[in-house]
């Protein structure tokens, strides 16, 4: 059924009239999203709600608002790994947060965090770093489900096998398991952690700056965008990065095909982690 | 079954999946491309999650054509290689162009052939082969599908000649395939891969 919808170019009329309706009636804005990964999440869609065609689950989504937030899900959540390609927290731990120390406070932005693997993350590292407690973290993501599971800061248990060893490629100073609780096969985040952490609705493709932050970390986010949304969100990084501050991407984005790459610089390029120029 | 020449006509692109075995495949057959060949080739092999990308560095020393791993958003060159890196789906989007994801695996992989197969039919369909080669997991076989339904030609490895024949045979019973290759004529199928009667050299 997903392939019969994606090959179809009927699915290519229908495509923009649900985003439009989308956007118009729930204020979610997915006109910038990428089109080849938004269509097989269309498709799953299709048959998570089997609704034979785009037309079917836009009529139920506009007239049932209580499936609008099972849709976000299909659309935006991702998950992701603690401490994922340890590299990149390496990189920060070694060198960007010995430039960072010398703020007397530091605010760091985890634009999209969804479900909040890559929050806590951080936040054990900053406290590893002896800097968490004068941090602020906003994490931020367009869907609030997901952001109340990052706020709850619970994992599957099982998985913290795997967080364990990504934790301690990264340079680790403490073992993981000192920041949670296992029980009934979760494990429970220290609320310590998330003292500083503010967790807020915001919208990438719609909202703009509010805060100057001195890193921002971003990752497998643009991948989903379009070209011009993109540009749009490191137009707003720019816009919200202190002078010569930091902007860390997925382990496969680039800035490559962006209209912003003159306004940073290769910091860790491996890593990807940018500076902002100067000027 | 059709002719080589035929099999090979008005196409633009080629996409490739293959899994266990597929290392030695994929070497072999990369060599014979022809150093003129217009055409793009997209290619997801199955490899372990953790390790560094290595597949473009060992295939570059055989092939004429330059193989790349794919970036998010570099726009489809003619006559290059392109290998999804590892950890990422990749998808062929409008321009055309590549795109990644970190979407959940699918059929445990990730990189997924289906994945790739399934958005590249959408946008090159009639113009594009999708080719199946040796494989123990079912990933590619539901791609390969589409990629027939959108007008595309398909090739399977022979599956007596491959080193594990489950992905071949699993695309066999699936949807209609033009042509069952062994390794030999894999090999001469890539030779005629001239780009001489495609489209972008007119």
């Amino acid at each position: 059924m997903v392939a019969r919808a994606v090959t179809s170019s009927t699915f290519d009329i229908e495509l923009p009239l649900l985003l439009e309706a989308l956007y118009r009636k729930y204020h979610y804005d997915f006109r910038g999203y990428a089109l080849a990964s938004l269509k097989r999440r269309l498709g799953q869609a299709l048959r998570r709600f089997e609704c034979r065609t785009l037309s079917q689950l836009q009529d139920r989504v506009l007239h049932e608002p209580a499936l609008f937030p099972v849709l976000l899900d299909f659309l935006t959540v991702q998950v992701s790994d603690m401490f994922r390609d340890p590299g990149y927290f390496r990189a920060l731990r070694e060198q960007v947060i010995p430039l960072l120390r010398t703020y007397p406070s530091l605010k760091v932005w985890v634009a999209g965090c969804s479900t909040g693997e890559e929050v806590y993350s951080l936040a054990i590292l900053l406290q590893e770093e002896g800097v968490l407690e004068r941090s602020i973290i906003y994490a931020t993501d367009i869907n609030a489900s997901a952001l109340e599971r990052a706020q709850a800061g619970i994992y599957d248990a099982a998985r913290m096998g795997g967080f364990t060893e990504n934790h301690r490629k990264s340079g680790a100073r403490t073992s993981l398991s000192d920041y949670y609780t296992a029980a009934y096969g979760k494990a429970v985040f220290d609320k310590a952690l998330k003292t500083n952490v503010v967790f807020a609705d915001h919208s990438l493709s719609t909202d703009s700056a509010f805060s100057e932050v001195q890193l921002i970390s971003c990752r497998n986010v643009l991948i989903y965008f379009d070209r011009e949304l993109q540009d749009r969100v490191l137009g707003l990084f720019r816009d919200s990065l202190c002078r010569k501050g930091f902007l860390g991407l997925g382990a496969k984005e680039s800035l490559r095909f962006s209209a912003h790459a003159f306004a940073f610089s290769e910091f860790a390029a491996e890593e990807r982690i940018f500076r902002k120029e100067a000027s | 079954m059709s002719t080589l020449a035929s099999l090979v006509r008005d196409i633009d692109a080629v996409v490739i999946g293959a899994s266990a075995g597929g290392v030695e495949v994929m070497s072999v057959l990369l060599a014979k491309l022809p150093a003129l060949c217009r055409l793009s080739f997209m290619v997801v092999m199955h490899i372990p999650r953790a390790r560094p990308s290595l597949l473009p560095k060992v295939f570059s020393a055989r092939c004429l054509l330059p193989i790349r791993e794919a970036e998010d958003k570099e726009p489809v060159q003619p006559g290059t290689v392109y290998f999804a890196p590892p950890d990422y789906h990749l998808l062929i989007d409008r321009g055309p162009a590549l795109a990644l994801s970190d979407d959940d695996p699918v059929h445990f992989s990730r990189p997924s052939i289906d994945v790739l197969f399934e958005s590249a039919a959408d946008i090159y369909r009639e113009r594009l082969m999708g080719i199946v080669l040796t494989g123990a997991n079912r990933d590619g076989a539901t791609g390969l599908a589409t990629i027939a339904r959108a007008g595309g030609r398909t090739i399977v490895q022979d599956p007596s000649s491959a080193a594990a024949s489950y992905l071949p045979k699993a695309a066999l019973q699936e949807g209609p395939v033009d042509a069952v290759l062994s390794l030999q004529e894999l090999q001469e199928l890539f030779s005629s891969l001239g780009g001489r009667v495609g489209r972008l050299v007119e």
